[in-house]
């Protein structure tokens, strides 16, 4: 066997590119898909509030019961048919986004009833409404606890967005594709499309975990 | 002092509460007037706890009217409607058995996290009252401290300075010193003390039977969702007329 990696050298630029396309993607899909998840999870905090519950509820079973590339191709394919014609980014961004936005709901739901009660009560004893005690004193407690699942849940994101080159998105994936495409060198060039996505996990993975790190030398953890 | 043409701080009558078939409180009714301190003691799960909660809305009392500041926190088993019942509590400090400091603040955050957020105080202006606070309960040491860092006794001291940064008019202390180790009690009963001696008006529920003999205006006796017996504490403790008094506090002096 030999192996020939001059594709993957002669071609970096698009490889770059489109590892750029990947970051941006994903960037923008953590964080919109980090706001759903905020809202969501909160909505699922209280049962008794029937409407809010049901459809958060709702929400969360219908994307992790289905594949992210069937509600993907739903975006790009079948709402043309609705006349509701979206640029392919777009499309990757939105399914990028309700995907993660259902998982990160669970962390952040998981998080916050992990908060002693006492610290509501506390909080609501010294004349605190409900919303002013969530956002100064559950969250930013609850925060800390979600670093751990949120990583993992950023890195699954960073490899699911392979997905998106099946929506003509010039990805690191689709980049990779074309190459071969011309070279017909698919081991090299998918081992060096492999080694990208292996970099770009670990920097989240590094990152979240000095967070985690400077949080808790901080004090913020009991 | 003359309570007698003051109305109650905390008037309570024919509360009920239960939590499903068990009913914890039948029919209490109560008195806590201005500048006293009122002690209840009673086996546990006598419902002391719950009356107390019941007190700042923690819980919800099914039947019966609560008073609090002349407010009308329960009227004929309705709560007062929620934005009534949140500024009503800043008006009431709790202090709990667990302490309950926001993990995540400092001490001196802790302190001014309500003043500024429920009050508008400036941060700097809050800062100051907290470090006063804080002198008071012997910790102003202790102000970029964080919770974890302190002992069980200090956590108490910071959670009493925190729930008077609010200046309440009456104070709710539930089983204070019922998790601390013995040597930290007196720290923190010395601070219940030197509130008590300022005119604070006080419902506590503990078990620390001394403090309830040398500071107590009067001590209640619950058992079984009821007020068997109350008194000033000379009464209660020289000369208890219920059997089932007699028992308890048999119990609870007599524990080797």
């Amino acid at each position: 066997m030999n192996l020939d990696f001059s594709p993957v050298w002669a071609n970096w630029q698009d490889l770059l590119n489109g590892t750029l396309v990947t970051i941006e993607l994903v960037a923008v899909s953590l964080a919109c898909g980090c706001i759903i998840g905020l809202l969501v999870g909160i909505g699922r905090l209280d049962p008794t509030r029937r409407v809010i519950y049901g459809l958060c509820s709702a929400y969360v079973a219908a994307i992790r019961g289905t594949p992210l590339l069937v509600q993907l191709f739903i975006l790009f394919f079948g709402l043309p048919h609705f006349g509701i014609l979206l640029p392919a980014f777009v499309c990757g961004v939105i399914g990028l986004s309700i995907y993660s936005g259902a998982y990160i709901s669970e962390i952040v739901r998981g998080a916050i009833q992990s908060i002693d009660r006492g610290q509501v009560e506390a909080a609501r004893s010294l004349g605190m409404p409900a919303r002013m005690s969530m956002f100064n004193v559950v969250l930013p407690q609850a925060f800390v606890r979600m670093i751990p699942p949120l990583g993992n849940e950023f890195i699954a994101l960073i490899k699911n967005s392979a997905l998106v080159s099946l929506l003509t998105i010039h990805d690191v994936m689709h980049e990779g594709q074309k190459i071969i495409s011309v070279s017909y060198r698919s081991l090299e060039v998918y081992l060096a499309v492999a080694v990208i996505y292996f970099v770009l996990t670990g920097v989240t993975t590094y990152a979240l975990r000095r967070i985690e790190l400077r949080l808790r030398a901080g004090g913020m953890v009991q | 002092m003359t309570h007698a043409e003051q109305p109650p701080m905390i008037r309570v009558r024919g509360l009920t509460k239960a939590f499903g078939d068990n009913v914890v409180l039948r029919g209490v009714d109560l008195d806590v007037m201005p500048s006293q301190v009122v002690v209840v003691i009673g086996p546990s799960g006598s419902g002391k706890s719950t009356l107390l909660r019941c007190c700042n809305g923690l819980e919800i009392g099914q039947a019966g009217d609560i008073e609090v500041c002349g407010k009308p926190l329960l009227a004929a088993g309705k709560m007062m409607p929620e934005s009534d019942l949140n500024s009503l509590r800043q008006e009431v400090g709790m202090v709990f058995q667990s302490f309950n400091l926001f993990h995540h603040l400092s001490v001196l955050e802790n302190i001014t996290l309500g003043p500024r957020k429920l009050r508008g105080t400036p941060r700097h202006e809050a800062q100051e009252q907290a470090r006063e606070l804080l002198r008071k309960v012997g910790l102003d040491h202790k102000a970029d401290a964080m919770p974890a860092s302190l002992s069980g006794g200090q956590k108490q001291r910071v959670a009493i300075a925190r729930a008077l940064a609010m200046r309440p008019r009456v104070m709710l202390f539930d089983e204070p010193t019922s998790a601390l180790d013995p040597e930290l009690v007196g720290e923190v009963l010395k601070v219940m003390k030197m509130l008590a001696s300022e005119g604070m008006t006080m419902m506590v529920v503990t078990h620390e039977m001394g403090f309830a003999q040398e500071v107590a205006d009067a001590v209640i006796v619950m058992d079984g969702g009821g007020i068997i017996e109350a008194g000033p504490p000379s009464q209660i403790f020289g000369q208890p007329t219920q059997p089932r008094t007699r028992e308890f506090l048999q119990a609870v002096l007599t524990r080797v």
